[in-house]
């Protein structure tokens, strides 16, 4: 399950690569520990293969997808900026594809008003799920227009390789604009629903962490401002952008909305 | 016929006290042998800011550990272990603040002070470090002397407050796993139990 990928280089960025070894040592990835080395010494105890995508509720072509029929398709190569809540951020070269293609299988229909994603909970290989100390299996959910911009995008792969499984093999979403827990790792459930699906941050800590969770440096963290943020690599703090600089592509999903409101 | 006392009451760097000093001093050191490694991890500024705070955490609680166990072990001499555990926490905690003012904010004066305001969390540990001054500007005999006994130990009773303050701190900072700071709260909450139960006994 080693190789190179490549793909056609789609979104991109000149700015400087975080170093792959930062990258795939500074997880928070819960499932494997809270610490953000645990993911990198523990998850390798995860099997990743036979893996499946299973699409459902409100579509019309449910179905199940294996994860080597999209490792087939097309990939694409993005250097996306990637902003966490706690303040910090990387400039990843991820490879894979767009959400949109994923979704456009299961032909959601017109009352799919929002996309439900869910990681896997298997303790015997995630020591993290053991421990209560969010709701498991972790999940998570865009509005349906969030989801079918060009910009989200689902990571099989990052620096050429197929995705480590501390940065969420063997594939994970990548949503450029919102904070980082934003972007589920592992997925093994898409589903299309009509209601506003639940989130694990926001069930932990409803004032903190909103549905939305776009990067606002307007808008703080109850526990810390969200106005700098520390690039990874760099001494000192740089300030953070509005929708984490995708404002072009972004915007206009949340036109009229307060988003102090909707944060 | 006058006896002389069992052991006279030692003083200054006896070489108990030395020996406390540089197990204080090896965190930091540490610390500053990883920086010079370039060993700090993948955010080296927030390795260093927190793992300053949680050693200035550490050696608070050890210094509200020495009284309880030098009583319950009948070892006095343990007593004189205080000034020097508080002082190093003290030198600690300023680092903490030190860098977090430094090398985490760049001196960003209007940010840090909105910080100050805004954040609880750092309201806290702001107030548990002001606190901590006096404690750490007494701490000399002669200080002891001009204040009198009482009004010396009474002062130091703020420990009592400034703690559970840092670990308050440490608390509210975390973002889901709460199991270490509530570890450091248990072991305060006996700590401070413990003076408060010898007190309630001494009352009745």
């Amino acid at each position: 399950l080693t190789g190179k990928l490549s793909g056609k280089k789609t979104f991109w960025t000149n700015e400087a690569q975080t170093p792959r070894e930062a990258v795939t040592t500074y997880n928070n990835f819960y499932e494997f520990g809270t610490d953000k080395s645990e993911p990198a010494k523990y998850a390798a105890a995860l099997t990743t293969r036979p893996w499946t995508i299973k699409l459902d509720g409100k579509a019309a072509k449910p179905q199940t997808v294996d994860i080597e029929t999209l490792l087939k398709g097309a990939l694409e190569e993005r250097i996306y900026r990637l902003r966490c809540v706690e303040g910090w951020s990387m400039v990843i070269p991820w490879i894979g594809i767009p959400l949109a293609d994923v979704i456009k299988r299961a032909e959601p229909t017109a009352d799919a008003k929002y996309v439900a994603f869910e990681s896997l909970a298997r303790p015997k290989e995630m020591r993290g799920v053991r421990s209560p100390v969010l709701h498991w299996p972790y999940v998570e959910g865009l509005r349906i227009d969030e989801a079918m911009n060009s910009l989200a995008f689902l990571a099989v792969g990052l620096y050429g390789d197929l995705l480590p499984n501390q940065n969420g093999a063997p594939i994970r979403l990548v949503v450029p604009w919102k904070y980082g827990f934003k972007s589920i790792k592992s997925i093994v459930r898409i589903s299309f629903t009509n209601k506003q699906p639940s989130t694990s941050w926001n069930l932990s800590a409803p004032d903190e962490y909103g549905f939305y969770s776009n990067v606002n440096p307007t808008v703080d963290h109850p526990r810390w401002s969200q106005a700098t943020e520390r690039r990874i690599g760099e001494f000192r703090r740089r300030d953070t952008l509005m929708f984490n600089g995708y404002g072009d592509n972004v915007a206009h999903l949340y036109k009229g909305m307060d988003l102090q409101k909707y944060y | 016929m006058l006896t002389k006392p069992a052991h006279k009451p030692k003083r200054g760097f006896t070489p108990d006290i030395i020996v406390v000093c540089l197990i204080c001093l090896l965190p930091l050191l540490w610390l500053v042998w990883r920086f010079l490694q370039n060993d700090l991890g993948v955010n080296p500024v927030e390795t260093l800011v927190r793992q300053l705070g949680v050693w200035g955490l550490r050696l608070l609680v050890v210094g509200l550990l020495i009284t309880p166990v030098a009583r319950i072990f009948k070892q006095p001499r343990l007593i004189r272990w205080r000034r020097p555990v508080g002082l190093f926490a003290f030198a600690y905690v300023a680092l903490h603040l030190t860098s977090y003012i430094a090398v985490d904010q760049f001196f960003d004066w209007g940010r840090i002070w909105a910080d100050i305001v805004k954040r609880p969390y750092i309201t806290f540990g702001m107030i548990a470090f002001v606190l901590l001054i006096p404690l750490a500007l007494t701490s000399f005999n002669a200080a002891i002397k001009r204040l009198g006994g009482v009004a010396w130990r009474n002062l130091h009773k703020l420990v009592y407050v400034i703690v559970p303050l840092g670990v308050l701190h440490y608390f509210l900072l975390v973002k889901a796993d709460k199991t270490m700071p509530l570890v450091y709260g248990g072991i305060v909450l006996v700590l401070l139990g413990w003076r408060l139960w010898r007190w309630i006994r001494r009352k009745v």
